[in-house]
């Protein structure tokens, strides 16, 4: 083995690939022992310490990074043990990631990991700003649009260090993607919100009157019979009792229409939205975002979206059912992307439309999923959720319709609930 | 079909709560298939994608594990295996990864042999506990091909594996004949309704919702199920054109511009949805049942075509079913129906009127086969329960032919045979992936001949030293050959000098990039690759999803992968 330099603690393998190039590597790359310093002060962010988190910690603490940080606001559930691998039947109850933190820094040793128990959105501009790349395994969409919207306003052009490189992660049974951001230049999130599309509701009026499917009486149960009959009782979805009676209910209604197929387990999913989850598909994900942070992090190799090719690709989707597919393309950025673009986006909608129905298009439509937003022209106010007052005072205009409250062409600003997207549209009425 | 079975009164157990987000993937017989496994990895080189892979067999429940191993624990390991610790230096490697794996899943049992693997393979019998073999390189070919021949023989499961810097492959080499019942298709294939072709309860059903259409109040009108407008508009259109269905494309869309001006409009929402979906899924409805070519594969095999006292039940069942197609000219009936805008009551009718249907079929199918278990003599009768599930997923069944992995043979030239001209035609095109297969034998070859330099006591990889210009010499000279083999054997291809030129080009540079590795694996790439072959395994333990057939290449730089049958 020879004599070993005294940073390279055990790291033979890692050592002989990114200190010297390959025939693909970057001319610019100036690859050397220094390289793996680089690395070592290099600050990388997890956002999630579920089943996507887990396989980071591991990948990144094993691909050289020193100085990891993790956020997660959940504790460890038994249905977590079958693909959280950092966590045991002992640790049940306890916040992930501290449990992960702990668990990669006794098996990994020399690396720091700082956990930090609680939501993204605790955190402000100057935080994320210490971070060289950021990677999330999140479940929600919600939390990726907040960090995506975060991680390109804080862009400042004048300041190198403020593009942070976003390297997300997603799974779902044996389907997964892993995709590369970096703010302004490459397509964000939000550019790619419309390739995950909401899931469909069932109308009210199916599960009130008409039910025919045992996921219609489920949603009964869950919407209608919990409302009517525990009012005031917090539904837990964590609580074994509460779930049960949901089922009962659930049967009953079933029974009642002829209607078979109810069980537990269904129940469960259906009230929980239980997405299947496997450890090899969150080992493939979560192993390519890794590759990548560490191609970025060393120009060892190109990574996703790669600056030096205006074609590179900057998203892999993986498929695994049947077979193995993956498709690598690149991912255009949109121009009228409420994030990162700075056109507003055209938006065609039915003259006869209120402002309420309008809501209603803006919550289902893959391309916008915006719920409870602030709407607003250049002049005029024309709906805020909150404060009360203010709400009192727009909520006439749900039932005005939209050409007696704007132009046809005219822009307006939708801003959801939270605050940090803000949506330009320019109506264009149509006759449907 | 579940008849309805009194709802259990207490919660799931302990194990179905923690395999929750699995089972609602391959259910319970898929998680039994899985614990009745017992897979043996034959660990080498840096050793990670094979640890990584059990990791991720762990975790779901495999019954049992072997890791055979007769590596010793080194510093180098430590950074980039997890399932090794300080602890560890100086030990057994397939020890201390079993003892780590171990803590992952109590209900797993682990075991590791640390001998040399010629040693283990020398005792009669060693591999027979063995349900599937995982293989990594390098490997001694005399060790390769002894695990392959006994893969073959005993109809048992072998994966071979690459892992090297930012390249990996694997291939699986299945039994030559691997059916899949239960192979999941994407739920908005659409199932055949038997528009076409309904049999009377249907019909009878349809005049029933259909009969007096414009006497029915809006909201009858407006929730009569699809099916039964579907039917009811084949009829009338029947009656006015001789009795002949809607044939051709411009005849269905007139047929479906029928439905669609057929709904009221006089409401407030000016349409109505069950009128808009008969009008959207007119056109596939109307398709004559054709079966899809993976279902005529497996009714056109050998096996189903020929049986004998020995066929496995598929081929039974599967021939029984080919009988009844070609009896109706369609399969039987998968009993699901998809929802649709309806009155509960009707739409539980309309289902009744399937699943009875369902059961007339399977029935029929079930006849076919107790007559043919009676004629071969079989001594078992085959579970009606299977029937069902075959006839469920009649139109998706597959039959994946399983090949031998090429046999590695380090000095003589490598014969491709058919897969020649596929091999080239990929060389060809820039896009593939192909090269990192030929640096893969290129970089076999090489381990091997090192290794008979050394007296068969140690491999050494191209690219491990400091001094990397020899060993990319020769590996470029190993896929020269390789190069030259394919392009013999492939035969009549059209291509310039150019091409050829721009496709030895990317192989070299392919092959600089393995040597670069050094041997090395990067840890990455191996819990990829590791995820990929889990994935494969379960799908060929639980003979669920559909696995690849047969070698998967990735490649790291570009994030891509690619199978070939090779």
């Amino acid at each position: 083995m020879g004599t070993r330099p005294i940073h390279n603690d055990g790291k033979e393998h890692l050592k002989r690939i990114v200190t010297r190039p390959g025939p693909f590597t970057s001319s610019a790359a100036a690859l050397g022992l220094e390289t793996l310093e680089t690395l070592e002060r290099l600050k990388v962010l997890v956002i999630g310490a579920g089943g996507l988190g887990c396989e980071l910690l591991k990948n990144l603490a094993l691909s050289g990074f020193k100085d990891i940080h993790v956020i997660d606001m959940d504790i460890i559930d038994v249905s977590n043990l079958n693909r959280q691998f950092l966590f045991r039947h002992a640790d049940v109850g306890k916040p992930k990631c501290d449990v992960a933190a702990k668990f990669v820094e006794r098996r990994v040793p020399g690396v720091k990991i700082t956990p930090y128990y609680g939501k993204i959105q605790d955190k402000d501009e100057n935080y994320y700003m210490q971070f060289n790349v950021i990677i999330c395994g999140l479940d929600s969409i919600e939390a990726r649009r907040w960090i995506n919207a975060t991680v390109v306003g804080m862009v400042d052009e004048n300041n190198p260090d403020s593009y942070k490189p976003l390297i997300d992660g997603g799974t779902e049974g044996f389907k997964g993607q892993a995709k590369v951001v970096l703010p302004t230049m490459t397509s964000c999130l939000e550019c790619q919100l419309d390739m995950h599309a909401p899931r469909v509701q069932v109308p009210l009026c199916t599960l009130a009157t008409v039910p025919r499917q045992p996921e219609h009486c489920i949603e009964w149960a869950h919407i209608i019979a919990w409302e009517e009959e525990r009012k005031g009782d917090m539904l837990d979805t964590d609580d074994p009792d509460h779930i049960s009676w949901l089922y009962r209910r659930a049967l009953n209604r079933a029974q009642e229409f002829n209607i078979s197929g109810v069980t537990y387990s269904l129940t469960q999913g259906v009230v929980k939205n239980i997405i299947p989850a496997i450890a090899s598909t969150n080992a493939i994900v979560a192993a390519s975002c890794c590759n990548e942070a560490l191609k970025i992090a060393t120009a060892c190799n190109p990574c996703l979206g790669n600056l030096e090719d205006e074609e590179a690709n900057t998203y892999m989707m993986y498929t695994g059912d049947d077979g193995i597919y993956t498709f690598t393309f690149r991912h255009e950025k949109k121009d009228d992307c409420p994030v990162c673009g700075t056109l507003a986006k055209e938006l065609n909608v039915n003259e006869t439309n209120t402002l309420a129905e309008f809501l209603e298009d803006l919550a289902a439509r893959p391309e916008t999923q915006i719920k409870k937003p602030t709407i607003r022209t250049n002049d005029k106010s024309l709906y805020y959720p909150s404060p009360p007052s203010l709400e009192e005072q727009t909520r006439p205009n749900l039932l005005k319709r939209l050409t007696d409250l704007v132009e046809d062409g005219e822009e307006m600003a939708v801003t959801d609930s939270d605050g940090s997207i803000t949506f330009k549209f320019k109506l264009v009425f149509s006759s449907k | 079909m579940t008849e309805t079975i009194p709802p259990p009164l207490q919660p799931p157990t302990s194990k179905e709560r923690k395999y929750d987000r699995q089972l609602r993937l391959w259910a319970a017989t898929g998680q039994r298939a899985l614990e009745e496994s017992h897979i043996l990895l034959v660990n080498s080189g840096p050793g990670v994608v094979g640890v990584e892979t059990l990791k991720n067999l762990v975790l779901p429940g495999i019954g049992n594990f072997t890791i055979l191993d007769d590596a010793l624990v080194c510093e180098a390991d430590l950074g980039v295996n997890f399932f090794l610790d300080e602890d560890s230096l100086g030990s057994s490697r397939a020890e201390q990864c079993c003892r780590l794996l171990q803590e992952l899943n109590p209900d797993v049992s682990g075991n590791f042999i640390a001998e040399p693997t010629t040693r283990f393979l020398d005792r009669p019998d060693s591999l027979q506990p063995f349900t599937l073999i995982l293989l990594t390189s390098p490997v001694d070919p005399t060790v390769f091909s002894r695990i392959a021949e006994h893969g073959c023989s005993t109809q048992t499961p072998v994966f071979f594996i690459h892992s090297l810097g930012f390249y990996s492959e694997f291939s699986v080499q299945l039994p030559a004949a691997f059916p899949i019942i239960d192979t999941h298709p994407d739920p908005t294939a659409l199932n055949d309704l038997r528009i076409l072709k309904p049999w009377p309860a249907l019909e009878q059903l349809a005049h029933e919702f259909c009969g007096d259409l414009d006497q029915l109040d809006d909201h009858d009108h407006g929730h009569i199920p699809y099916v039964a407008l579907l039917l009811h508009f084949v009829e009338k259109w029947k009656a006015a054109h001789g009795g002949n269905p809607p044939e051709n494309y411009a005849e269905k869309s007139e047929y479906r511009k029928l439905i669609y001006a057929a709904q009221r409009r006089d409401n407030p929402e000016r349409g109505e949805e069950n009128y808009m979906e008969a009008y959207e899924t007119a056109l596939k409805s109307l398709n004559a049942a054709t079966i899809r070519s993976s279902v005529r594969d497996v009714f056109e095999a050998p096996e189903c075509k020929s049986l004998a006292t020995d066929s496995a039940p598929f081929w039974v069942i599967a021939n029984a079913v080919s009988q009844f197609h070609s009896k109706h000219g369609v399969l039987p009936l998968s009993g699901s129906l998809p929802d649709m805008k309806a009155q509960s009551a009707d739409y539980v009718k309309l289902q009744t009127v399937y699943r009875a249907k369902f059961r007339e079929d399977a029935a029929e199918i079930l006849g076919t086969v107790r007559a043919l278990e009676r004629s071969l003599r079989k001594p078992n009768a085959i579970p009606g329960s299977s029937i069902d599930i075959f006839c469920k997923n009649a139109a998706h069944i597959k039959l994946v032919r399983g090949s031998t992995i090429r046999p590695m043979n380090p000095d003589g030239p490598f014969k491709w045979t058919d897969r020649a001209k596929a091999a080239a035609t990929s060389l060809l095109d820039e896009t593939s992936l192909f090269p990192i297969h030929v640096a893969f034998v290129a970089y076999d070859q090489f381990v091997s001949l090192s290794a008979a330099d050394a007296g068969k006591k140690r491999f050494r990889a191209p690219g491990a030293g400091d001094e990397t210009a020899h060993d990319e010499t020769d590996m470029i000279a190993l896929a020269d050959q390789i190069l030259s083999h394919v392009f013999k054997q492939a035969g009549q291809l059209s291509y310039s000098k150019e091409d050829l030129a721009a496709a030895k080009g990317r192989v070299y540079d392919t092959v600089r990039e393995v040597v670069r590795a050094g041997g090395a694996e990067l840890h990455n790439i191996a819990a990829l690759t590791g995820g990929l072959i889990a994935q494969e395994v379960i799908k060929v333990v639980t003979e669920q999803y559909i696995p690849i057939d047969n070698t998967c290449i990735f490649d790291g730089i570009r994030s891509k992968t690619e199978v070939h049958r090779l």
